[in-house]
């Protein structure tokens, strides 16, 4: 049977056309599905579990799609709440729903899906075996497992359609995959599996799959033999170009996706315009494991910053800026260690010259004279007292180095005051692993409230 | 000597993932993309980037006239040293690589 899924946008976050939204609902879709989040922006939001998002802007756009959904009378699913999907940010849109539900005085069922894992499942799982690396995957142990803030394992369309069995009108689910939401009614309904998703693949960024990629709203049919994709917004059409190129946006191979429960392969994937706008995909095939398993995400401190930012504008400076920025990282570093006492292995120093080779570092190949350098000083510690400590030491030298003992004490651009910044906790991302399971919900919780 | 970006049409880099960032150099023709094919040289890419070039997987999209190629970031993203969170100025450097003529 046919299941039409109406997708807002790529996440939840980034704004979507809002006349799209409505023309979406007046074409009668079964679900409206929309991402929360990603691992797109770093280790921050799951090493936290708090939202890079503003919390007004998502209520504003989630306000929205209440009221479509109450409108169409299908379920709406966020996938990847509050950026990671930790326990944490699906009780955060929890929290944004209840208030907008009062709002809007509307009397709701909403299903929560929990993704996160306590670190004993993830030991436990080590020691049988049921730990798997992918490549690359940073080396774990126990005690680095016990480290991690936030460990999350991305759900599938399994864990979605037993959240839609519990007959809720809103699912918030915390991490799952991007295709997850989208895919989930159409295999629960018996669509092609490939087609489905493959088309879930094409839909997970909204319009990104179309000459308008900032309009957000598109629509998916899904059938017995493949799929057919259809942007909402007034100028933006689908071509079979803009949809296969899609296949590309960040994923390393454009071909074959892995997801829970086995992989999709669109080599033989044939994309026809079918009208102005529409575009029909047949050909994708969907190859299901025999063991089921999940992939995981976890964050672990990485210490404390305390960054510095100085400004070269003197011609001598610039010219000779990363002979300058040499020497003082030595002669700073021996301080450090002089006059306060810390071990080299205890903290980062890392001078940054902006308009040299911030980005690229050693591999820059680029070379000329700008204006200005801007000498990004970046201080990792154990603890935020510590950073602080080496900023403020580095603060008069950074202001005033001499390039040679002989030359007049310069005196280099502060943007402000303070000249540091405390930037609080940092994370690293510590897992790029699968976690068998024997039976899809072994690593995930469902409630069910009335609101 | 000419360079890669001299010869693409567009070339587009981005993180797939936190730990692998992934290239992808559009051609406008047949003629541009036969030529991209004919002179991308992948141990010429691993020696920009600093990485090994078994490490680096590549793909030839005949359909789109696109080469694709993927590789495990040098730094994981987030990392202390990190430089670029998305991996979007790898297209900067890799526009930059100068190809052999092969005629």
């Amino acid at each position: 049977m046919t299941t039409r899924v109406l997708v807002p946008s790529g996440v939840l976050g980034l704004g979507f056309d809002e006349d799209a939204l409505w023309r979406g609902v007046a074409l009668c879709p079964d679900i409206i599905a929309i991402d929360g989040g990603s691992t797109d922006s770093g280790p921050a939001s799951l090493g936290t579990g708090t939202s890079k998002y503003s919390r007004a802007s998502t209520k504003s756009e989630w306000r929205s799609l209440m009221k479509a959904r109450a409108k169409a009378n299908v379920p709406l699913v966020i996938g990847t709440c509050g950026t990671a999907g930790t326990n944490s940010n699906v009780d955060w849109m929890f929290e944004i729903t209840r208030e907008l539900a009062s709002e809007l005085g509307q009397q709701l069922k909403v299903a929560r899906l929990y993704s996160e894992q306590p670190q004993g499942r993830i030991v436990q799982a080590l020691h049988d075996g049921r730990l798997k690396p992918l490549d690359p995957a940073p080396e774990v142990d126990p005690g680095t497992i016990e480290k991690m803030t936030h460990i999350v394992a991305l759900a599938g369309a399994e864990q979605i359609n037993e959240a839609l069995a519990t007959g809720a009108d809103i699912i918030l689910a915390g991490r799952t995959t991007d295709t997850a939401i989208i895919v989930a009614r159409a295999l629960f309904n018996g669509d092609h599996p490939g087609g489905a998703w493959h088309g879930a693949k094409i839909g997970e960024c909204g319009a990104l799959c179309s000459t308008h990629p900032t309009s957000g709203v598109i629509f998916i049919e899904f059938d017995d033999t493949g799929f057919r994709v259809t942007p909402l917004a007034d100028k933006a059409r689908c071509t079979p170009y803009s949809v296969s190129a899609h296949m590309l946006y960040e994923n390393a191979d454009p071909m074959r996706l892995y997801e829970p429960g086995g992989y999709l392969d669109v080599s033989a994937a044939r994309y026809r315009q079918i009208d102005e706008r529409s575009v029909r995909v047949e050909g994708a095939e969907w190859t299901p494991n025999p063991a089921y398993c999940v992939k995981l995400e976890g964050a672990k401190p990485a210490g404390f910053q305390t960054t510095l930012l100085a400004v070269l504008r003197d011609p001598h400076y610039v010219e000779n800026a990363e002979i300058w920025a040499g020497k003082l990282t030595d002669f700073l570093n021996n301080e450090i260690t002089h006059r306060l006492q810390i071990a080299r292995t205890d903290y980062v120093l890392d001078l940054r010259l902006m308009g040299v080779n911030s980005v690229l570092g050693a591999r820059e190949v680029q070379q000329g004279t700008p204006n200005e350098v801007g000498v990004l000083c970046i201080v990792t510690a154990q603890s935020q007292e510590e950073a602080s400590e080496i900023a403020k030491l580095i603060n008069p030298f950074l202001l005033h180095y001499p390039l040679t003992e002989e030359e007049e004490l310069p005196t280099f651009a502060f943007p402000y005051s303070p000249a540091h910044s405390e930037r609080g906790a940092i994370f690293e991302f510590a897992l790029n692993h699968v976690l068998d399971l024997d039976h899809p919900m072994d690593a995930f919780q469902i409630t069910v409230d009335e609101i | 000597m000419m360079k890669l970006r001299d010869i693409v049409d567009k070339i587009r880099s981005k993180n797939a993932g936190p730990f692998w960032v992934t290239v992808d150099l559009f051609c406008e023709s047949t003629a541009q993309y036969e030529a991209l094919k004919d002179q991308l040289d992948i141990k010429a890419v691993a020696h920009l980037v600093q990485i090994s070039p078994v490490s680096i997987k590549r793909f030839d999209l005949d359909d789109l006239k696109v080469v694709k190629i993927s590789f495990p970031r040098p730094i994981v993203q987030g990392h202390t040293l990190d430089r670029d969170q998305h991996g979007a100025q790898f297209a900067h450097l890799l526009g930059a690589l100068p190809l052999t003529d092969s005629t």
